[in-house]
């Protein structure tokens, strides 16, 4: 196979990569999307592996390697739950960083002949890059990982002077950098290798919980820049495309989750929580509990329903016992919908997967902006799991931490009931004067056991 | 706790306080439950209703006031019913605490605690036991029904074979619990409705009705409902004036008047005045619900149907909910198990008497002997004040916002443009040719990137995520390319590399296209 093919087949696959992505923009057109990607990335594989700098020899070594890899990532695609999406996504950025890692290390080693002196510095500084950025992701994704599928604390991890120990880091990684470009010695990078994964494991471990889908996406955009590093050290256009368009896609959702949660990219990245600039408001009134008849009776008399569901319904496996809820009051003629917060959940767009898969038509499933304006012509309101989101701290207490924060305005329903495990604060520690106002009960107990409940009595 | 309920001594008290349906759900709460003889009959409950439902039957007040430590009512007891109310009794029933001392005073010598339903709060948690409501709410109801049985005309307008039907055109003075129930029932009968109220915010509720709101036009600051508990308080001589006005301009040409304005503690404000009544044509009716506080028409004879002379009937009953006794005994039924329900909280049967509750203590007008009336305000207002409406900037300052905001943006974004080109140029000053053919490559992809995934669903963002993970796994062609080094290392890192990412695109796909064929269409 010619250069000339090959550079036909990657420029057709880059046209299907940004064709998959784009096809996102809405459900139907994504089912589709989905084979352009898959068509592309065959195509892009293919023409590698027949194309020229592809030696014969290695076909005995590559079919079973694609073959077990296959093998792998079909089980795992199938047997995922929903609920562990996060956790998956993280394990594949991790997969990322290691390759980048891993071929960023094989170009150093291998040769450099046939560079003028611009090119040797401009390629060392490409090597370096990718295997900084690489190491980065792998090890933040897997600590991740670990976070995510709860192997070890999800509370952020506060080390002393951590932002110098950050900032060591990098100025020492940047003096190794100017001691490979002039001695060429692997040993520098290698000692950045170390640095760069003990650093990708702090920075991931100093943010916790809620922040969660940020550092997700984050990582995303990471994996998508350690492949476009790889590219340029290999000279290969399309790892550069695809590599740039991933790393933008994960820019952008972390954009818009830190935009929804008022808060600054840089103060989520250096983790920890921010510190309130004042005396929390003074709460009256008292949290009023309520039990499943009586959720039940006010269900059957409403109207309109609004759901908002959070973490807790995804921690707790209640999606199933929701939409059957869901199904049975539409039955009854109630108009019921979904309010999703962008950052509900621990992965943009998690929610909305898990209601999908308990076969909750997206059709009702809303985002904050378009249901926000309705919320006070809702009968009923009921919060599932969720607490920062539906804060109205948010709004009224300027001292609050989440100050600023857009939420869900769930309280300007005539009956807010909120599903919650027991009394104490949330994820944040903040208190929430939602839970205090005089149109709210609580409904104490699992999430899935209290609707399972009003699934007992709403027939 | 033994509960009772008697018969009623007003001969045209229909209701009753306890239902078989409330009977039930008191005996769940761990009470027992007695009721007079035949205490029912007139709302349509029988004695065998109530022993079906666990009530035990007492044939006298007497023996029920022995018996018993609650008494449930409707109306204020008489002065019989009061001597027999003794030490530790507790009564519960309508009592106007404010209109009668004597009364107040009689009981409370007693000894008897007394909780007054018309002294519910009127806060969100309390709405369950606001038997005031519940009762407006079948006034205004009944009030209808009223009108359209002295009416003679259809409510609503039709063209027949016969002749062209105008709609009847209601006026609703006074836009409080009876005065909406009243506009529901009017238009789903399909007759033009308008309402007035002086308050301005209940426009929204009145329109939501489906009637039209009368404005007034008048610029005074208008007292803040919230302030007055969502009751309306009294307003200053030019308002009346301005609004008698604007009735006397809209007389001619109402068939049904319904007026339902009080204001707490007072007279009944006289709104219809007898020239309003003589502007109607023969045939209209006047429904007047304030008719017990004296009336808000000038001709109103309490309990009575009178016809005006030139032919309009004018209605002052002050027994609408009596008329649906069935009605309104359920719902005041409901009201009074409520309140026992409070003052239950832990559903075993014992009273515990909180004067710590804003509704408990807001309702108890006397309690251990001693007059607890009037109750201090309670802690919650009952609905939140208004907000001072934001200052509303004129069309020319926003224009001027928006287009500095608009100038400021186009500076920023020049400033980037010029940056970056500053950038480029430094870079390709030094960088080599085929460096920068990449570069070129890896901007346009950042740009294309940035374009395509604006346009990406919110509600797709995870299937974003996992579609990404998987092109990401394109990182296997670098992979693939250094497979073939004769170096043994470098071959066994590339074919953990080649492995990983493998299973990196087929997984990231294949879940991927799991995820999108979830999402269905309802």
């Amino acid at each position: 196979m010619s250069v000339g093919i090959l550079s036909a087949s990657y420029i057709a696959a880059s046209v299907l990569f940004i064709l998959s992505l784009g096809g996102l923009s809405n459900q139907e057109k994504a089912k589709r999307a989905v084979w352009y990607g898959i068509f592309g990335m065959a195509i892009a594989v293919t023409a590698t592996i027949f194309g020229p700098g592809f030696t014969t020899l290695s076909y005995v070594i590559l079919v079973p390697l694609l073959v077990i890899g296959a093998l792998i990532g079909k089980t795992v695609a199938e047997r995922v739950e929903m609920t562990e999406m996060p956790q998956l996504v993280a394990a594949l950025h991790s997969f990322v960083g290691l390759a980048a890692v891993f071929i960023g290390l094989n170009s150093a080693m291998g040769s450099h002949d046939g560079l003028t002196k611009a090119e040797l510095i401009i390629h060392e500084v490409e090597i370096f890059l990718g295997v900084f950025i690489g190491a980065i992701t792998f090890t933040g994704s897997i600590v991740a990982y670990a976070k995510l599928a709860g192997r070890i604390d999800g509370k952020a991890l506060i080390l002393p002077g951590r932002h110098i120990l950050n900032a060591a880091a990098v100025v020492f990684s940047l003096i190794l950098l100017f001691m490979y470009i002039n001695t060429s010695e692997l040993w520098t990078l290698y000692v950045m290798l170390f640095i760069a994964l003990v650093v990708g494991a702090h920075l991931v471990a100093a943010i916790g919980g809620a922040d969660m889908p940020v550092v997700v996406s984050m990582l995303n955009s990471y994996s998508g820049w350690a492949a476009a590093a790889t590219g340029f050290l290999l000279g290969n256009d399309l790892l550069i495309v695809t590599g740039a368009l991933v790393g933008s896609s994960g820019a952008i959702l972390s954009y818009i989750m830190c935009k929804a949660m008022n808060r600054h990219f840089l103060s989520v990245i250096l983790g920890g929580f921010g510190n309130s600039a004042g005396p929390a408001m003074e709460i009256d009134g008292e949290q009023v509990a309520i039990d499943g008849a009586g959720v039940a009776t006010s269900l059957e008399d409403a109207d309109s329903v609004v759901i908002v569901p959070g973490y807790g319904m995804a921690v707790a496996q209640a999606q199933q016992a929701v939409a059957e809820l869901t199904r049975r009051l539409i039955d009854n003629g109630t108009k019921v919908r979904f309010g999703i917060h962008p950052v509900a959940g621990r992965l943009p767009g998690h929610m909305n997967v898990l209601l999908a898969e308990a076969k909750v038509p997206y059709d009702i499933v809303l985002e904050m902006d378009e249901i926000n304006d309705d919320l006070p012509e809702t009968d009923v309101v009921i919060v599932i799991g969720s607490n920062d989101i539906v804060n109205p701290a948010a709004q009224e207490d300027p001292n609050s931490p989440i100050a600023g924060m857009p939420v869900l305005e769930v309280w300007k329903a005539k009956q807010v009931f909120v599903s919650k495990r027991g009394q104490g604060t949330g994820y944040s520690g903040i208190e929430n004067p939602l839970f205090f106002k005089e149109n709210t009960r609580m409904f104490y107990g699992d999430a899935k056991a209290s609707i399972d409940q009003l699934l007992t009595i709403i027939k | 706790m033994k509960i009772g309920s008697i018969k009623e001594k007003n001969q045209n008290e229909r209701r009753v306080s306890m239902t078989p349906a409330s009977a039930i759900q008191i005996i769940k709460l761990g009470h027992e439950c007695y009721i007079e003889e035949n205490a029912g009959l007139a709302a349509g409950f029988s004695n065998q209703d109530y022993i079906d439902a666990g009530v035990k039957v007492i044939n006298n007040a007497k023996n029920m006031c022995r018996e018993v430590d609650i008494l449930v009512k409707v109306q204020p007891p008489t002065a019989d019913e009061v001597s027999l109310l003794q030490k530790d009794k507790t009564l519960i029933s309508f009592f106007y605490p404010g209109q009668s001392d004597t009364l107040l005073n009689s009981i409370n010598a007693n000894g008897a605690n007394v909780l007054a339903m018309d002294m519910v709060p009127r806060i969100s948690r309390a709405q369950k036991m606001d038997a005031l409501s519940s009762m407006a709410n079948i006034a205004g109801y009944r009030a209808v029904i009223e009108a359209s049985n002295n009416y003679g005309r259809f409510f609503t307008g039709q063209v027949t074979a016969a002749g062209k039907i105008p709609p009847a055109k209601i006026l609703i003075i006074g836009a409080g619990v009876a005065g909406l129930a009243a506009i529901g029932a009017a238009t789903s009968l399909g007759a033009q409705v308008y309402a007035f109220d002086v308050r301005p915010e209940v426009a929204e509720q009145i329109e939501s009705m489906g009637a039209e709101f009368v404005f007034l036009d008048f610029d005074e600051t208008q007292t803040d409902g919230s302030e007055s508990g969502g009751y309306a308080a009294p307003s200053s001589p030019e308002f009346r004036e301005k609004q008698l006005e604007k009735f006397t301009q809209l007389a001619p040409n109402i068939d049904i008047v319904i007026t339902t304005a009080l204001i707490p503690g007072r007279e009944a404000p006289k709104l219809w005045l007898e020239n309003m009544v003589l502007e109607m044509r023969t045939g209209s009716v006047v429904i007047d619900l304030a008719a017990e506080r004296g009336g808000n028409c000038e001709l109103t004879v309490p309990d009575q149907k009178i016809l005006s002379e030139n032919g309009v009937t004018i209605i002052g009953y002050t027994d609408f909910p009596s008329r649906m006794a069935a009605q309104s005994s359920e719902l005041y039924s409901t009201n009074i198990r409520h309140m026992i329900s409070d003052l239950t909280p832990e559903k075993d049967g014992v009273i515990n008497h909180d004067m710590e509750d804003d509704v408990i203590r807001g309702a108890t007008v006397c309690f251990g002997g001693e007059i607890t009336f009037p109750p201090p305000p309670p802690k919650i207002q009952a609905i939140a004040a208004q907000s001072a409406k934001p200052i509303q900037k004129s069309k020319s300052e926003l224009d001027q916002e928006k287009s500095e905001l608009l100038a400021k943006s186009g500076k920023q974004q020049t400033y980037a443009l010029v940056g970056g080109a500053i950038l480029m140029l430094v870079i390709g000053a030094y960088a080599p040719s085929s460096f920068m053919q990449h570069f070129i490559v890896f901007c346009l992809s950042c740009f294309v990137g940035f374009q395509v995934i604006w346009n990406v669903s919110h509600s797709l963002h995870t299937p974003l995520m996992a579609v990404t993970n998987a092109i990401s796994g394109i990182i296997i062609l670098g992979a693939l390319l250094q497979m073939g080094s004769s170096n043994l290392i470098i071959t066994i890192l590339a074919s953990i590399s080649v492995l990983i990412a493998t299973i990196n695109i087929v997984g990231g796909f294949m879940v991927t296209r799991r995820m999108l064929q979830m999402f269905q269409k309802s």
